[in-house]
């Protein structure tokens, strides 16, 4: 299996995606999955431009992701498939064979969000998602790098979130 | 190439032997990850005493939304263009990449050093398109290997 990470991350192409991860396990392919990215040409040409040239980087919506992820898993590179959300995480999960992992490398704060860790804010439903996918049988870590210790689901939704007033 | 260090020495009237300056303005925002924007403004001043003339801004623990939005603002308040940001990759860089997508004149220099800083600092007669290259090619060419086996 090349897909060495299934990674949750809202700025998605960033330096942690890029370097932190990109280096140390090898990328040589990063699948970002978006709905909205996979139509925009405009926010493509964007991330395009934050990846090395020896880096390949593919868009897809989440019904292409599902189709074409025997292909990334058959590929021969080292490569991350990437989401900005639980939602989409999920939606790709629930429709291939499980992951052996999801990563939760940034969810960030906005209002209706909880905060778990520095980088994570969870909202209540982000969280009941996290859980069933836990329960489906992958292992849900908070992890921004690969130096950091993996925080497991259940140790993130541990102690009860201090909400704050949406508005 | 053309180069201006146009911080103007003036004569104070009530100390003549001791050189002033004029009062410096923003007219760059450096921003990255940690602690590498306040680093780099911290090296300045101490370098020159013009840190003032870069903002800093950290993308920590900021969503790229938050980031963009940030670098939004701080640009309106200090009427400032030009961008320094550490990664090309990096959150940052891609916010500043939206923000030329709706506004002209911005300029975004990635990769930045304390040498291209330094180098943008002291051209301040130049247009800012101009100073930015001027930094960058400043900041490429403190870049050297030495020693080894």
């Amino acid at each position: 299996m090349s897909v060495e990470l299934y990674r949750i991350d809202d700025r998605l192409i960033h330096g942690q995606v890029v370097v932190g991860w990109g280096q140390p396990l090898n990328i040589r392919l990063i699948v970002l999955v978006d709905d909205d990215v996979a139509r925009s040409g405009w926010e493509q040409d964007l991330y395009r431009m934050g990846v090395p040239p020896e880096m390949e980087l593919r868009f897809a919506d989440v019904a292409t992701a599902v189709r074409d992820h025997a292909s990334y898993t058959a590929d021969p590179r080292h490569c991350i498939v990437l989401t900005a959300n639980v939602a989409t995480m999920r939606a790709l999960l629930s429709q291939i064979k499980p992951a052996k992992g999801v990563n939760i490398g940034g969810i960030h704060h906005r209002p209706g969000r909880s905060s778990r860790l520095r980088y994570v804010f969870l909202t209540p439903d982000e969280e009941t998602e996290l859980r069933e996918l836990t329960a489906s049988g992958v292992k849900v870590t908070a992890q921004d790098v690969p130096s950091a210790r993996a925080v497991p689901l259940e140790e993130i939704l541990r102690d009860t979130p201090k909400r704050e007033e949406s508005g | 190439m053309s180069r201006s260090t146009s911080r103007k020495m003036t004569s104070n009237d009530a100390d003549a032997d001791s050189p002033s300056v004029e009062p410096s303005r923003a007219r760059a925002i450096v921003a990255g990850h940690g602690t590498f924007p306040e680093g780099m403004v911290s090296a300045i001043q101490q370098i020159t005493g013009f840190g003032n003339v870069f903002v800093p801004m950290s993308n920590s623990g900021l969503s790229g939304e938050d980031i963009e939005a940030r670098l939004r603002t701080r640009a309106d308040d200090l009427n400032v263009k030009v961008f320094f940001t550490d990664l090309p990759a990096g959150s940052a860089t891609m916010a500043v990449r939206r923000m030329m997508r709706d506004r002209a004149g911005i300029v975004l220099v990635t990769g930045a050093n304390l040498a291209a800083l330094l180098e943008f600092l002291f051209c301040e007669d130049e247009h800012p398109d101009d100073a930015a290259r001027l930094a960058v090619e400043k900041g490429r060419t403190a870049m050297s290997v030495e020693g080894g086996d």
